[in-house]
């Protein structure tokens, strides 16, 4: 993975001395709240319902055994023992204070990481496909492109103050594991004919009040003018994305309000005007970086240990068909971890557990892990052989939930539990629902389904593109929940449809129940949830949820 | 009102008219893009330096036939989060070629003085009651450059390589 050089190093710790400072003017009284807000936001400092939460950068969502041990002492530390692994592969802590967030900084700045743009109307943490570097179905490790985003991104002086968040995410794969398509820019790597590695540039994706699936404005953009044509992108988007209302801020209301065409067309101009004098590196910066994530050297492969225990032991072998996927190294595996064991807030680790995987990470896989979008974490270089004693390590640290891609593996935002912009509570509603679908071997007759809870329009949870979707809704002070099908966030993205009227919070849960019964009573051989939806629609659905009542 | 021009403070010697007031014939004075375009005769016959005050919405392209003959431009910022005026700054520097003063006024941060100086400003008018000190000590808080911008700082992808 990237290590700092000095003037990595140097960068951080002027930023962290940049922010103790304004920390200081903002107690001392020299800064009022509302000129502090706009300060604290660069840096991934919010003021919540009950405290201040900070948000930590993980680039593309790689980190560490020892970034990872960090991550667990700030946890200890600086808050009540756990941290909250975010849809943008970073982490929060919910329960930080004021005067402590400048240590909490110095010490993340010990093993190369930082909180700058995790929050403001900046270009943010880049995400990437959380199988990065390993694989089978990838053109190029996309981190070594995120790495470049992210440093020209780091404090541009340009875009440090645009209408809205900016969120960027890379995919070297086919298959689409980071939802490029509900994203501000999403790029998709692809080979052209004279077999030269560019990107498929997508623009205007999102959640939020209006989803939108991004529109593709360039088929194959040369990976080495990449920079100048993010600069073009950006610079249409500063100069004439909507500032007067904070909702139709976000890039894709300029890409709709214009038009994809006349958006794309200001973007070649602009980029014809600065893409030879723009920020695109020279090979040797790049080659510089790409060294970092070169492919370690692999072992020979021993798999008879483990094909063994696959038969011997029923409990491993559900876990390994859900939680261990191909690696592009025969002999190895990539496992995710999941972080939604039955009952427990989605995403949420405890500093033991931090730990627990940096020495799992450590024994089992060359030391890195990796966060994914989903809010689970990843060991990406496991050999075959090691999975066993990887799994019953995971046992012992409430690791080892064997759900991942099934129903209870649900994205949930913090919703009226932590958030100040929550109308409604989505943790309690994700514990639910994951308890009442808590038999491993139902869910996994269910098969794959995504399911996403948001706990207000903002839709951090992603329940547009969730297979089904709960969104939050506060009526007169009672929580109601309102469901759509048919949303996905992969290389077929598609934005979800509401199903009918919302349902109560004590009934939301029964209702997806009747949702999955009649995928059950459906399906055709091999279909998932989605699938079903698409072929027979949403009629029979909705007879089963609305017309008994 | 406190000037920072190129590091130090300096005496304003531009006047700020509006558009009902007569422009004086004896000292540099900045108008707005409308007055420049309705007054453009007479204000090139003045002798005097002319400077412009432009909006944070303008768009530098209309009024590119001035660039030859002013030499102030005055970019707003009606509200520090307004963040046009760095790519109107970086546009004029960069793609116009302009090389009289951009200056930064309205709500601006110390905070912000060092993004505004990389994109092309050179002159910032402290807001009453501003710390002038710690003003400047902005302008150099972060010596690290990662890309390349209006100004002639090296970036680290550069200086990486020598």
């Amino acid at each position: 993975m990237y290590r700092y050089d000095a003037y990595d190093s140097q960068l951080v710790g002027e930023r962290v001395a940049q922010f103790r400072d304004q920390v200081q003017r903002r107690l001392d009284g020299a800064l009022s709240e509302d000129e502090f807000r706009p300060l604290r936001l660069l840096n991934g400092l919010y003021l919540q319902l009950h405290a201040y939460m900070l948000r930590v950068a993980i680039p593309y969502g790689t980190l560490s055994s020892e970034q990872m041990r960090m991550l667990a002492h700030i946890a200890r530390r600086y808050d009540k023992g756990y941290g909250h692994f975010t849809t943008r592969q970073n982490i929060q802590f919910n329960w930080t204070k004021l005067e402590e967030a400048p240590d909490i900084l110095t010490d993340l700045a010990k093993v190369e990481m930082h909180a700058i743009q995790t929050s403001g109307n900046t270009i943010r943490n880049t995400t990437a496909d959380p199988f990065a570097g390993v694989a089978a179905d990838e053109i190029e490790d996309p981190r070594i492109t995120c790495e470049i985003i992210r440093q020209w991104s780091t404090l541009h002086p340009e875009f440090s103050f645009l209408p809205r968040k900016f969120k960027i995410a890379v995919t070297g794969a086919y298959e689409d594991r980071a939802a490029v398509r509900v994203h501000d820019i999403g790029l998709a790597m692809q080979r052209n004919e004279a077999g030269e590695v560019g990107f498929e540039v997508m623009v205007g994706g999102g959640q939020g009040r209006t989803p939108m699936i991004a529109k593709t404005i360039r088929d194959f953009l040369p990976k080495d003018q990449l920079l100048s044509y993010l600069e073009a992108i950006l610079r249409v988007y500063n100069l004439a994305g909507r500032r007067d209302n904070k909702y139709k801020a976000r890039i894709k209301i300029l890409v709709h309000e214009l038009g994809t065409e006349v958006f794309r067309d200001q973007v070649e101009a602009e980029w014809e005007q600065l893409r030879d004098a723009g920020p695109n590196l020279d090979s040797a910066e790049v080659e510089r970086i790409a060294a970092f994530f070169d492919p370690p050297s692999y072992e020979p492969a021993e798999t008879s240990g483990y094909n063994a225990k696959l038969f011997e032991d029923h409990a491993f072998s559900d876990w390994a068909r859900t939680n261990v996927a191909r690696h592009k190294q025969s002999g190895y595996a990539i496992v995710s971890v999941s972080l939604k064991p039955e009952g427990e807030a989605p995403g949420d680790a405890t500093a033991e557990q931090m730990d627990a995987m940096a020495e799992f990470a450590e024994r089992y896989s060359l030391g890195e892990i990796r966060v994914t979008h989903e809010q689970n974490l990843v060991l990406p270089y496991v050999r075959q052989s090691d999975l066993y004693a990887l799994w019953q390590g995971l046992r012992t640290q409430g690791l080892s939930t064997a759900n991942i891609g099934l129903i209870s593996d649900i994205i949930a935002c913090p919703g009226l539990d932590y958030c100040g912009l929550a109308t409604t509570r989505s943790i309690p509603v994700a514990q639910r629902i994951s308890r009442l679908f808590a038999n491993l071997d139902r869910q996994h007759d269910i098969g794959e389904l995504r399911l996403k809870i948001s706990g207000c329009i903002n839709a951090c949870g992603h329940h547009h593109v969730g297979h089904i979707g709960i969104l939050g809704v506060d009526r007169k002070g009672e929580e109601y929940y309102q469901i759509t099908l048919g949303g996905r966030a992969d290389e077929n993205a598609a934005i979800g449809k509401i199903i009918g009227p919302a349902f109560s919070s004590d009934n939301v849960v029964d209702a997806i129940e009747t949702l999955v019964n009649i995928y059950l009573e459906q399906r055709y051989d091999g279909e998932r949830f989605v699938d079903t939806y698409e072929r027979i629609g949403q009629s029979p659905f909705k007879e089963a949820l609305y017309d008994a009542r | 009102m406190t000037l920072v021009k190129n590091g130090a403070v300096v005496e304003n010697e531009w006047v700020t008219v509006d558009d009902d007031t007569i422009v004086p014939i004896d000292q540099p004075a900045i108008v707005s893009a409308n007055r420049w375009r309705n007054e453009k005769e007479r204000l090139r016959q003045r002798n005097v330096p002319i400077g412009l005050r432009l909006s944070s919405d303008a768009v530098v392209d209309d009024i590119a036939d001035a660039l030859d003959t002013i030499e102030l431009i005055a970019l707003e910022f009606p509200a520090f989060t307004d963040g046009r005026s760095y790519s109107t700054a970086r546009l004029l520097r960069e793609r116009f070629g302009f090389e009289g003063e951009i200056r930064a006024v309205g709500q601006i941060l110390r905070d912000q003085a060092q993004f505004m100086l990389r994109c092309g400003f050179d002159a910032f008018e402290l807001a009453p009651g501003a710390n002038v000190d710690e003003w400047i000590d902005g302008l150099s808080e972060i010596a690290i450059h990662y890309q390349p911008a209006a100004d002639t700082r090296t970036s680290t992808a550069v200086l990486r390589h020598r």
